[in-house]
Order: structure tokens, then C-alpha cells, then sequence
């Protein structure tokens, strides 16, 4: 047995089963980072461009074309942004979840990346919601902020996207930092609907806060067509931003790889 | 097994009654939470009355997030949990032996203070069984829930704080239909507040213990 | 009774610590994990025993994978590691006796004195570890492998540091005595310990090693070599 010329060692051990792009068939190829990387990129400059066209279109069938309405008169306009971004900051939450999850149960990299990158977007959109939700309190209710069921939850979400942010940057390892927050989000989602329940009861019990933000039932057709390109402008924004912050990720993570190396971006 | 377990619970309460100071702190912080606001909101009868069920309760979820840091550093610092670990003994079993002796240690003291601090505030001695009912409950559930925040933070940077910005929102459920629970009328009104509770705190004991054996064989690793 | 590893990778950090490392170590054998430090060792070991992952690759206890069945090698296995794992505020009597207790092989108190008195601290059976030397300590912790029924697989991280001549000793001796006995013995150490008489194997985690000792970082597919002892 030969026991002397040692052989250069790669520079990452970790063999995911996704280290290996040419041999993964179809839509797998892509969990490879450097194919994702790529990937990644053009899809970001895709929601871009979709962002800007539905949102521009949105705002101008929300703020331009929909009618005044006859209870809450030009204030009412803020839940083509309100709504939207509280749909999209739980949404994103469990797609969040989700990726970290897979992550974790299936040991591949990218997908925890992409939990990580999902993060920040799904706070500010939290954040989002609670201050448009304020400023649609102030002049419909007379109050900055009323304690309803709906509100509520979405404060707690957002201490929810706070402690998955602040876990996996306290963590050092980035590895681990990916399963602790896999694990976090797993109980956070099973807890969201928990939540949501007490939160409900909670605000029943109290009949004084009968406030809620539910838009009206019946919409003119406008306002409903404003209120889903607005949602499409907002969701394009968010995969847009998610992605490319993928992509400062992928460079950060996979600094060694020979693939980045590569990059014009990195030559330079 | 059970010898196993108890022996662990039985270890924990020596190891604490050696040193009583940490169990004294999280009482005395207590106790002070019941002290203060009445200082702070004035002497105003009425309103004392009304809040206090929720001064307690508060005053046990912030006692209970400050105490859950001690529920694995010491032995993480002195390399017996790793032996726990390394035990034939199911790693859920042992954690949920660790939660027993943390919650006899930190959570059953606030339990037995709560009446005192309730007469103080004015309140009658029929509502104090369905507020130590769900400051039991209550307990119980930030011991497991805490459990698990504790277990994914050990040996990181931020300690306290950080297990508190983790379990806080899984604590908000436990405190709504605690406090209901407590703010109740009569014994009637409480009952289906602490059904929901109790029944929150049995999913956390068929969950939880799982929970923080992961976590914890993430940090040890 | 077999220790055996299979393809087993490790990598902390960016750096590979050791690749596709194929060892098999019988009862009755020791092995020796040589290197410098930071090369991994203590990984190794605790890969060894469960409590940390590899990389990729398996180990195996008397033919089954451990992450498939955890509670064979738990109760058979000692590991003594960095920390002594010890309560400062119980007495060393206490201490092993919770220790044994929690491995699933209780010990009477009167074994427990004879434990402690084997490794020459008998008069320390009722003082506060707290209140112990450092080396003192570690042969409170030791002195588990003085008690019956003994672990069958022992892992030993640095067990002769922070140990006196007359510590050293009885410590091999009571490790010779496991070994006779069939137990396999897999430790690390700075010092030259050789455990005479038994089979005895060595593996290198560093980029360069004397030739007679197999390198883990050299080639895939190794199989430790039983090598004699030099005198």
C-alpha cells in the first residue's frame, strides 16, 4: 500500500449530492450553486422588469382609475399597498420555512442560502404592512394603531423574522446557523396558525376592538384589478430582491469554489 | 430508565439547593415586577385589582425568559451534557427530566408567591385557585417552549436576549389564554381558557422535548 | 465487538480534516490518533462516539451504523474528553456515582471508594470537585474505567495529561487490564504511552507522517495495519 504523495484535497468536503451539476438531470442541475448562481441572475432582472410594469400599473389603477369610496374617501387607496405586502410578508414566511426545512431534511446548501435570502425581504414587508396599516388607521379610526386580530399577528411576525435574522447571525457556522434556523422556522410555522387563533380569540374577548381592516365585501372591479397588480408588483419585487441577494450569498458562501473564481465579477 | 430520570431531577435540585442564588434571583425579580407597578400606576385601588392578573402573568413570562439561560449552559460549560448524550437513556427523556428540574426550580416558586403578591393587589380568594391554575399551566409551558430557545443558542454570542427574541412569539399564546384565564369573572368563564392552555401545554410536552434533543445534538456538534 | 469505520470524512471550517478514512479496530485492540494540533484528532473521537456528525461516511459498532442505532454504542461506550465533566458542586463520590448512573451501569458507594481508591484518591471521596486540582479532576473522571462491569469501548482524549508518575501507572494499567479483557481502546495523547503487549494500531491526521504509520490524509481506502510495538 502506498503510503506517501498526498493528493491535493478539494477545497469544500461538504458533498451534498448537489456538488456535481453535470450529473443532475433537468430542473436538479440547478441546485448547484454555481448553476444557481446564473440562474438566479436572470430571473432577477425579470422580476425587475415585471415589478416596474405592474407596479407602475397597479398604482395607476389604484390611485388614478379606482372610485373614491363613499365611507373612507381617499384614504381607503393605502390597501393596494396594505394588503398586498401583509399577504405577501406570511407568504413569504412559509416559503421561507419551507426552504430552510429542505435544507435541513435534505443536507443541500443552496436551499438554506435561499431561506437566508428570503429573510430580510419578508421583514421589510411585514414592516410594511404595520406602518401602511398605521397610516390607514390614523385617518379611518383616528388612532395610529388599533390592537386587531390582524395587526396584531403581523407584529408578531415580525418578531418572528427577527429572531430567525438574529439566530443565524449569531452563529458563526454557517452550516449550523442553516439547521438552527431551519429548526426555528419549523416551530415558528406551526406556530403562526397558533398564533393567529390566540391573537383572534384574544381580540374577541374584548369587544371594544371590533376594528378590523377587512376591505370591503363587495369591490368595485377596479379596485380589485388594482389591488392584483399591485399584489403582482409587490410579489415580482420581492423575488427580484430575494434573488439577488441569493447571489451576494452564493459569493460569500462559496468564496473557495473554483467556478466563482471564474467570474468577471470576482476577476475583477 | 426511571431511575435514570429521577436521579437527573434529583442531581438538578441538589446542584440548586447548593446554590440557591440563581433560583433567589428569578423570585426576586418576581417579586419585584408586583412591587413596582403598584408604585408605578399609584395607589389606586380599583385599578390594581383589574391589572393585577395580568401584572402576574407578565411577571412570570419575563421571569421565565430570563431564567431558561441556565437550563443548559452549566452543564453544556462542564461537558455533562455531552455525557447525557451519551447515555442509553432517550434524549427527549432526559431533556424533558432537565425541563421538570428547571420548572421545580424557577417556575414553581413564582407559582407559590403568585397568592401572596394577589391578596396584595386586593384580589378575592376565589379567583386565586384559577390564577394558580394558569400560572402552573403558564409555567409549564415557558419551561418547554423556553427549552428549545435554549437549546438553539447554546454557546452563541448573545445569550439571554437572543433566547428571548426566539421564544417570545411562541410564548404569546400560553400568555393570551392564561391571562384570560386568570382575568376570568368566575370559575366557569376561566374553564375554556384553560382548556385551550392545558391543551397547548400537552402538545408542547409531546413536541418540544423532540425539538430541543435536535437542537441540541446541532449545538453540540 | 468491532469498532469500524467506512469511508469516513470530516471537514471543519473549509478545511478537510481527514478523507474517506476506512479503520476496524477488534476487541482487545488499541488505537492510537496521532497528529498535531488542530489536525482533527478530537474530532475523530467524537465523531467516533456520536456526538458529532461526519462530514460524510459511517461508523460502525458491532456491525451497526450508530446514527441507526444510537443506544448500542450508548451503552457501551466512555468517552472522556476536554472537560471533565464532573459538578463542581458535588463530591467526587457523588460525581461517579451519577456518572455510572447515567451510562446505565450503576455503582454501590463501596465500589465507588474503591474506584476512587485505585486511582489514589481515596482521602478525596467526600471533597467538593470544585475544590480539586485539575489533575485531580481528570482522575476522578478516570476512575470510572475502574468500575465493573467495564465499558467496552473506550475513547480517550488526552487521558494522560495533567497526570503525575503515579497517576500514569495505575491509568495504564487499568487500561491494559480493559484490554485484556476484549475492550477496544481508541485514544490520543502527546506523549509516547505504549500499551505493550497488544495489538496496537496508529493513525496520523497530518500532512506529513513517519512512514510506518498510515496517513489519513493520504489516499482513500484506508485500512489501519496492525503494527507490533517498538520497545
Amino acid at each position: 500500500m502506498d503510503l506517501t504523495a498526498p493528493q491535493t484535497k478539494p477545497a469544500s468536503l461538504h458533498r451534498d449530492r448537489t456538488d456535481h451539476p453535470a450529473h443532475a438531470r433537468g430542473w436538479r442541475a440547478y441546485a448547484a450553486p454555481s448553476r444557481a448562481y446564473a440562474l438566479a441572475g436572470k430571473l432577477a432582472r425579470l422580476f425587475q422588469l415585471s415589478a416596474l410594469l405592474f407596479g407602475v400599473l397597479g398604482l395607476y389603477v389604484g390611485l388614478v382609475l379606482a372610485p373614491t369610496d363613499h365611507q373612507q374617501g381617499e384614504a381607503y387607496r393605502i390597501i393596494f399597498i396594505h394588503v398586498p405586502a401583509a399577504w405577501l410578508s406570511m407568504v413569504i414566511y412559509v416559503v421561507m420555512a419551507g426552504w430552510a426545512i429542505i435544507g435541513w431534511v435534505l443536507n443541500t446548501r443552496l436551499s438554506s442560502m435561499m431561506a437566508r435570502a428570503l429573510a430580510p425581504t419578508g421583514a421589510l414587508y411585514t414592516a410594511l404592512a404595520l406602518w401602511t396599516g398605521a397610516l390607514w388607521g390614523r385617518p379611518t379610526w383616528g388612532a395610529w394603531w388599533v390592537w386587531d386580530a390582524r395587526l396584531t399577528s403581523e407584529l408578531i411576525l415580525l418578531f418572528l423574522y427577527i429572531g430567525f435574522m438574529a439566530l443565524q447571525a449569531a452563529t458563526d457556522d454557517p452550516r449550523r446557523g442553516d439547521k438552527a434556523g431551519a429548526m426555528l422556522a419549523l416551530v415558528g410555522v406551526i406556530n403562526v396558525p397558533i398564533i393567529y387563533f390566540s391573537v383572534t380569540w384574544w381580540n374577541t374577548l374584548h369587544q371594544g376592538a371590533s376594528i378590523s381592516f377587512k376591505a370591503a365585501p363587495t369591490m368595485a372591479t377596479p379596485m380589485l384589478l388594482g389591488l392584483l397588480l399591485c399584489t403582482l408588483g409587490l410579489w415580482s419585487h420581492a423575488a427580484a430582491t430575494a434573488l439577488t441577494r441569493l447571489r451576494r450569498i452564493v459569493l460569500e458562501r462559496e468564496a473557495g469554489a473554483q467556478w466563482l473564481q471564474q467570474l468577471p465579477e470576482v476577476r475583477t | 430508565m426511571i431511575t435514570i430520570l429521577i436521579a437527573l431531577v434529583k442531581r438538578d435540585l441538589k446542584l440548586a439547593a447548593r446554590r440557591p442564588v440563581e433560583v433567589l434571583t428569578t423570585l426576586f425579580f418576581f417579586a419585584m415586577v408586583g412591587a413596582l407597578f403598584p408604585l408605578a400606576v399609584g395607589a389606586d385601588k380599583e385599578l390594581l385589582r383589574r391589572m393585577a392578573p395580568a401584572i402576574l402573568w407578565v411577571g412570570a413570562l419575563l421571569s421565565a425568559m430570563l431564567s431558561m439561560n441556565r437550563l443548559f449552559v452549566a452543564d453544556f460549560m462542564d461537558g455533562t451534557l455531552e455525557q447525557l448524550l451519551l447515555s442509553p437513556c432517550p434524549p427527549s427523556l432526559l431533556i424533558a427530566a432537565k425541563v421538570l428540574s428547571h420548572w421545580l426550580v424557577a417556575g414553581l416558586p413564582l407559582v407559590l408567591l403568585a397568592p401572596i403578591i394577589s391578596i396584595q393587589f386586593g384580589l378575592a380568594p376565589e379567583a386565586l385557585p384559577r390564577i394558580t391554575l394558569s400560572l402552573v399551566l403558564g409555567t409549564w409551558a415557558f419551561s418547554l417552549l423556553g427549552a428549545i430557545g435554549a437549546a438553539l443558542t447554546l454557546g452563541l454570542r448573545g445569550g439571554g436576549l437572543l433566547i428571548a427574541a426566539l421564544v417570545l412569539p411562541l410564548y404569546l399564546p400560553a400568555l393570551i389564554f392564561g391571562a384570560a384565564a386568570a382575568n376570568a369573572a368566575n370559575a366557569f368563564d376561566a374553564t375554556p381558557h384553560l382548556q385551550l392552555l392545558a391543551s397547548l401545554v400537552a402538545a408542547c410536552l409531546a413536541l418540544s422535548p423532540w425539538a430541543t434533543s435536535a437542537a441540541l445534538k446541532l449545538s453540540l456538534d | 465487538m468491532t469498532l469500524q469505520t467506512q469511508q469516513l470524512s470530516c471537514a471543519r471550517a473549509g478545511t478537510v480534516l481527514f478523507d474517506m478514512l476506512d479503520l476496524m479496530v477488534r476487541p482487545g485492540e488499541a488505537l492510537k490518533v496521532s497528529g498535531p494540533n488542530g489536525a482533527g484528532k478530537s474530532s475523530l473521537l467524537r465523531i467516533l462516539c456520536g456526538l458529532t456528525e461526519p462530514t460524510s461516511g459511517h461508523v460502525r459498532w458491532q456491525g451497526r451504523a450508530i446514527h441507526r442505532q444510537p443506544d448500542l454504542l450508548h451503552r457501551a461506550v466512555f468517552y472522556f474528553g476536554h472537560h471533565s465533566a464532573l459538578k463542581d458542586d458535588l463530591t467526587a463520590i457523588e460525581n461517579l456515582r451519577m456518572a455510572t448512573l447515567l451510562s446505565g451501569r450503576p455503582c454501590s458507594s463501596e465500589q465507588a471508594r474503591q474506584a476512587l481508591t485505585a486511582l489514589g484518591l481515596g482521602e478525596f471521596k467526600h471533597t467538593m470537585v470544585g475544590h480539586l486540582s485539575q489533575g485531580q479532576r481528570r482522575r476522578v473522571s478516570l476512575a470510572r474505567l475502574a468500575l465493573t462491569p467495564q465499558p467496552r469501548l473506550l475513547i480517550l482524549d488526552e487521558p494522560f495529561n495533567a497526570l503525575d508518575q503515579p497517576a500514569l501507572a495505575q491509568l495504564t494499567s487499568l487500561l491494559r487490564q480493559h484490554l485484556f479483557e476484549g475492550a477496544v481502546l481508541v485514544y490520543t495523547t502527546h506523549q509516547d504511552m505504549p500499551l505493550d503487549g497488544l495489538l496496537h494500531h496508529e493513525v496520523c491526521l497530518a500532512r506529513t507522517c513517519p512512514a510506518t504509520v498510515t496517513n489519513a490524509l493520504a489516499s482513500p481506502a484506508w485500512v489501519v495495519r496492525p503494527m507490533g510495538i517498538a520497545a
